[in-house]
C-alpha cells in the first residue's frame, strides 16, 4: 500500500516538475527570442528541474517494475513495447497536429517548437528510464556478486552524473568525455549478460524478437524527433534545455540502444538451437519423473510405463517396447506405437538370425543395431536401440527404442536412455524394497496377533484349593512359543495340572501347544488315570505331530481327600520337590518317554503312573528346559543344582514369591531377559 | 555349530559329532544319517564323545529314525556320551528307545 502511494506521489512529482520545466524553459526561450523582454530567470534553472524530473521518473519505474515479481521476460518486454507505443503515438499525434496547422507563424515560432521539444524530451526520457529498469531485471536475472557490484557502480554513477549536470560546473572538456566514455564502456560490459534468453522457448523467442524490433524502432524515432527539434531550436536561441550534452541522458541512450540491439541479435541467433535447450530441459524433467515415480506410483507397472514414455519423448523414437521377463514377474510386453505382433516379429527375427547382444538378457552391451534390422522385410523400422534393465544385478527386462530412419540414434541419446534405464532399475528396486518392508510389517502385525492369541491359551486364573496354591510364569523366545501349563478342576476334591514343552520353538511349536491344550481339556475332565492320559494323548498326537517333533509333559491329579498326588511323566524335566519335614529336595527321576516319540500301541509300555503323599509346607517346582538350560555369558547352564538352591532360599514363602525370586535369579544369572528358548515355571505350594 | 565326520570301521559307519546340535544344525545330523542309510549301511555307530549339547530338535532327528530302522533292520548305537548329554536323552526317555553304549568297543559288540 505504501509503495503504491509513493508511486502515485512520484508520478505527480514527475508531472509537476515537467510543467515547471515547461514554464521555465519556455520563458527563457521566449525572452531570448524577443529582444524587448528582459530575461529574469537564471539559465541553469530548467536544467535543475529536468534532473528532478529524471529522478522522479527513475524512481517511479524502479518501484513499478523492480518490485513486480510476477512479470516474466516476455511480459517485461511487452511492457517496454507498450510504453514505447503509447509515447510514439503521442509524439506522432503532435506531428500530425503540426502538419494540419500548416506553416503558420505559430508553427514556425521557436516557442511552439520548444513546447513540442519538451513534450518529446519528456517522452523519450520516460521511455529510456522504463527500458533501463526493465533491462536491469534482465541483466540481473542470474546474478553474481561481481555483476551486482558493477551494476550498482553503473546506476549510482549515472545518478551522480546528474549532479555534474545540475550544478553546471565549468564544463571541463576532458571530464565530460571521460565520464561519458566510462558509462558507455560499463554499459557495453553489462550488455554482455544475456542469460535470460536461454530460458525462452521457441514461441517466446519469436514474440520477443518482434517486441524488441519495435522497441528499437520507437527508440530511433524518438531520438530522431528530439535531435531534429533540438537542432532547430539551438539554431534560433542560445539557451534552452539541451539534452545533447547531458551525460545521464546520453549514457542512457547508448546503453538502452546497445542492450536492445544485443538482445535482438542474441535471440535471433539462438533461435536455431532453442530446440536443443528445450530438449535438455525436458530430459531433466523426465529424469525427475522417473526418480519421483518411486514415491508416487502405485505399482511397478507405472514405473515401466513412465520409463517407456520418457525414453520415447527424449530421443524422439517412433516406437518402443519394454519387455519384462524375470523370475519374479510374469512375461509382460509394454508397447508404444507398435503392435505386439510387430514387436514379436522383430524379437524373433533377431533371435533366428542369431544376433548377439541385442535383446539378450545376459548381455549388457548396448549397440546401435540398425544393420540387423535392415534384413527384416516388411518392417518399417530401420534403427533400434536396446537396453537391459537391472534390478539388484538381475536382468529383469529390455527396453527397445525404434526409429524409421536408419542410424537414427546418436551417442547422446544412448547415454540418456541408459541413464533412464538405470534409474528405472533403481526405482523398481526401491519399490520392491518398500513392498518387502510393508510385507514384513504385516507379518510382524500377524505375529503380534498370534502372540495375543497364544497368551490367551495360557490360563489367566489357576485353580486353587484349601490344600494348595499355584503360581505360573511363561515367556517365549520368539513372538510365540511352545510351552504350556494349565490347571483344571475335575471335581470338588480333585484338580489336574499339566506342564508341557513342545520340541523346537516359534510358530510350529505354538500350533502343537494349542493342540496339547485341546487334548488336556478334553481328557482331564473325564477323570482319567495319569498314565492313561499320556497314552491317549500320544495316540491323538501321532496324527498331528510331524516327523521328529514331540512334546514332553507331566500330568498330575491332586486329590485333597486322600492327600495324594498321582502323576505321569512323559519325557519332561523331572519334578523338583521340597518336603517340608526334610532338609533336602529331590528330583523325581522316573520312567517315561515324551509324547510322539513312539507312534504305536507300545507307547503304554514306556509310561508309568506314580503316586506320593503331600504335606502342608511342601513345595513342588515344575519347569521347562528353558530354565535349566539357560546359559550365562560364559556358556555355563543354570542347571538343576542352582535351581534347587535358588528355590530353597525362599521355600517358606508363597508360590508367587518363590516364582518371582526364581525368575529374578534366572535373569541375574543370564544377564538378560532375552533367553534363547521358551521358559516356563509352575510352583505349587501345599498348605 | 556342529561338525560331522564319517568313517567306516569293520563294516559299520561311524558318525562322529563334534560340537553342539541345535535347531539349525540338526538338519546336518539328519542329512548325515540319511546319507549313511542311503549308502546301504546297516550298522551305524554315532560317536557322541565330542558332543557338547543337543537340543530337542536334535533328539527329534534320532527319534524320527527309530521306526524306520526297526522296519529295515538297521542297527544304530550311540556311544561315548558325556553325562550332560546322556541326561538330556534320559529325561526324554530316549534311552529306552535308542541303543546307547558306553564306548566304541561296547557299541561294536551291540551292533554285531
Amino acid at each position: 500500500m505504501r509503495t503504491k502511494a509513493i508511486t502515485r506521489l512520484l508520478f505527480l512529482v514527475g508531472v509537476i516538475t515537467w510543467l515547471a520545466l515547461l514554464f521555465t524553459d519556455i520563458s527563457i526561450v521566449f525572452s531570448a527570442s524577443s529582444s524587448n523582454i528582459r530575461q529574469e530567470l537564471p539559465v541553469w534553472l530548467p536544467g535543475v528541474i529536468l534532473n528532478l524530473y529524471i529522478l522522479s521518473v527513475f524512481y517511479y519505474f524502479k518501484l513499478k517494475i523492480e518490485r513486480d515479481d510476477v512479470l516474466n521476460f516476455v511480459d517485461l518486454l511487452w511492457r517496454v513495447f507498450a510504453t514505447g507505443l503509447v509515447f510514439t503515438v503521442i509524439s506522432l499525434g503532435l506531428r500530425l497536429l503540426e502538419f494540419l496547422m500548416g506553416s503558420t507563424r505559430l508553427t514556425t515560432n521557436v516557442v511552439f517548437k520548444d513546447l513540442l521539444y519538451l513534450v518529446n524530451l519528456a517522452l523519450m526520457i520516460g521511455f529510456l528510464l522504463m527500458a533501463f529498469t526493465a533491462w536491469k531485471r534482465l541483466i540481473l536475472y542470474q546474478k553474481s556478486k561481481w555483476l551486482i557490484r558493477l551494476w550498482a557502480f553503473f546506476e549510482i554513477g549515472l545518478l551522480l552524473s546528474l549532479l555534474y549536470n545540475t550544478f553546471n560546473f565549468p564544463v571541463v572538456e576532458w571530464l565530460y568525455a571521460t565520464l561519458l566514455s566510462v558509462f558507455v564502456v560499463v554499459g557495453l560490459v553489462l550488455s554482455g549478460n544475456m542469460k535470460w534468453v536461454a530460458y525462452l522457448n521457441f514461441r517466446q523467442k519469436w514474440t520477443s524478437l518482434l517486441l524488441l524490433l519495435l522497441t528499437i524502432f520507437y527508440l530511433l524515432y524518438l531520438f530522431y524527433t528530439n535531435s531534429a527539434l533540438a537542432e532547430s531550436i539551438g539554431n534560433t536561441v542560445p539557451h534552452f534545455t539541451d539534452y545533447r550534452n547531458h551525460i545521464f541522458v546520453l549514457s542512457l541512450i547508448v546503453f538502452v540502444t546497445i542492450y536492445s540491439t544485443f538482445s535482438f541479435l542474441v535471440i535471433l541467433f539462438n533461435l536455431p538451437t532453442t530446440s536443443v535447450f528445450e530438449q535438455k530441459l525436458e530430459e531433466v524433467v523426465n529424469f525427475q519423473r522417473i526418480s519421483q515415480s518411486i514415491q508416487t506410483e502405485q505399482s511397478e507397472e507405472s514405473v515401466y510405463n513412465i520409463l517407456l514414455e520418457t525414453s520415447v519423448s527424449t530421443v524422439f523414437a517412433d516406437a518402443a517396447w519394454l519387455e519384462v521377463n524375470s523370475r519374479q514377474l510374469n512375461y509382460k510386453l509394454f508397447t508404444y506405437k507398435i503392435t505386439d505382433k510387430e514387436a514379436h516379429d522383430i524379437i524373433t527375427h533377431l533371435k533366428t538370425h542369431n544376433v548377439k547382444g541385442v535383446l539378450e538378457q545376459s548381455s549388457d552391451k548396448t549397440k546401435n543395431l540398425s544393420k540387423h534390422l535392415a534384413s527384416l522385410k516388411g518392417s518399417r523400422f530401420r534403427s533400434i536401440l536396446a537396453f537391459p534393465i537391472y534390478v539388484k544385478g538381475e536382468n529383469i527386462g529390455t527396453l527397445a527404442l525404434l526409429k524409421e530412419l536408419p542410424e537414427g540414434f546418436n551417442k547422446e541419446m544412448t547415454k540418456i536412455v541408459s541413464t533412464f534405464a538405470n534409474q528405472a532399475g533403481i526405482s523398481i528396486e526401491n519399490f520392491r524394497l518398500m513392498e518387502e518392508a510393508l510385507q514384513n510389517e504385516r507379518y510382524k502385525e500377524e505375529l503380534k496377533i498370534a502372540k495375543t492369541v497364544q497368551k490367551s491359551l495360557l490360563p489367566d486364573v489357576l485353580e486353587k484349593d484349601d490344600d494348595f496354591e499355584v503360581a505360573a510364569f511363561s515367556e517365549s523366545a520368539d513372538e510365540v512359543g511352545g510351552d504350556y501349563y494349565d490347571t483344571i478342576r475335575i471335581n470338588d476334591h480333585q484338580v489336574s495340572l499339566i506342564i508341557a514343552d513342545v520340541s523346537g520353538k516359534g510358530t510350529t511349536a505354538a500350533f502343537h501347544m494349542s493342540q496339547m491344550k485341546g487334548i488336556f481339556h478334553s481328557l482331564a475332565q473325564e477323570d482319567v488315570e495319569p498314565d492313561t492320559f499320556m497314552v491317549r494323548s500320544n495316540q491323538a498326537l501321532v496324527y498331528c505331530l510331524e516327523r521328529g517333533s514331540f512334546i514332553s509333559a507331566i500330568y498330575f491329579v491332586i486329590n485333597s481327600q486322600t492327600k495324594k498326588i498321582r502323576y505321569a511323566r512323559a519325557g519332561h524335566c523331572p519334578v523338583l520337590y521340597f518336603c517340608a519335614d526334610k532338609e533336602k529336595a529331590i528330583y523325581f527321576k522316573d520312567k517315561g518317554i515324551a509324547l510322539g516319540m513312539v507312534r504305536n500301541k507300545s507307547y503304554k509300555n514306556f509310561i508309568q503312573a506314580n503316586e506320593f503323599e503331600y504335606k502342608a509346607g511342601d513345595v513342588m517346582v515344575l519347569y521347562t528346559d528353558g530354565i535349566t538350560e539357560a546359559k550365562d555369558a560364559k556358556g555355563e547352564e543354570f542347571g538343576y543344582e542352582r535351581l534347587e538352591s535358588v528355590v530353597d532360599e525362599v521355600r517358606s514363602l508363597g508360590p508367587k514369591e518363590i516364582q518371582d525370586h526364581l525368575i529374578k535369579k534366572l535373569y541375574e544369572f543370564t544377564g538378560t531377559e532375552n533367553i534363547n528358548d521358551d521358559y516356563t515355571t509352575m510352583i505349587v505350594k501345599f498348605r | 555349530m556342529i561338525h560331522i565326520k564319517r568313517m567306516q570301521e569293520d563294516g559299520a559307519d561311524v558318525i562322529a559329532l563334534i560340537g553342539e546340535i541345535d535347531a539349525s544344525s540338526s538338519i546336518e545330523l539328519d542329512l548325515a544319517i540319511a546319507k549313511s542309510v542311503g549308502e546301504g549301511f546297516t550298522k551305524i555307530l554315532v560317536d557322541c564323545g565330542a558332543l557338547e549339547y543337543i537340543s530337542s530338535a536334535g533328539l527329534g532327528v534320532f527319534m524320527s529314525y527309530i521306526e524306520e530302522f526297526k522296519d529295515r533292520d538297521i542297527r544304530m548305537v550311540l556311544f561315548g556320551m558325556s553325562e550332560r548329554v546322556a541326561n538330556t536323552f534320559n529325561i526324554l526317555g530316549l534311552n529306552e528307545l535308542l541303543q546307547i553304549g558306553k564306548d566304541k568297543v561296547e557299541a561294536k559288540q551291540m551292533v554285531a
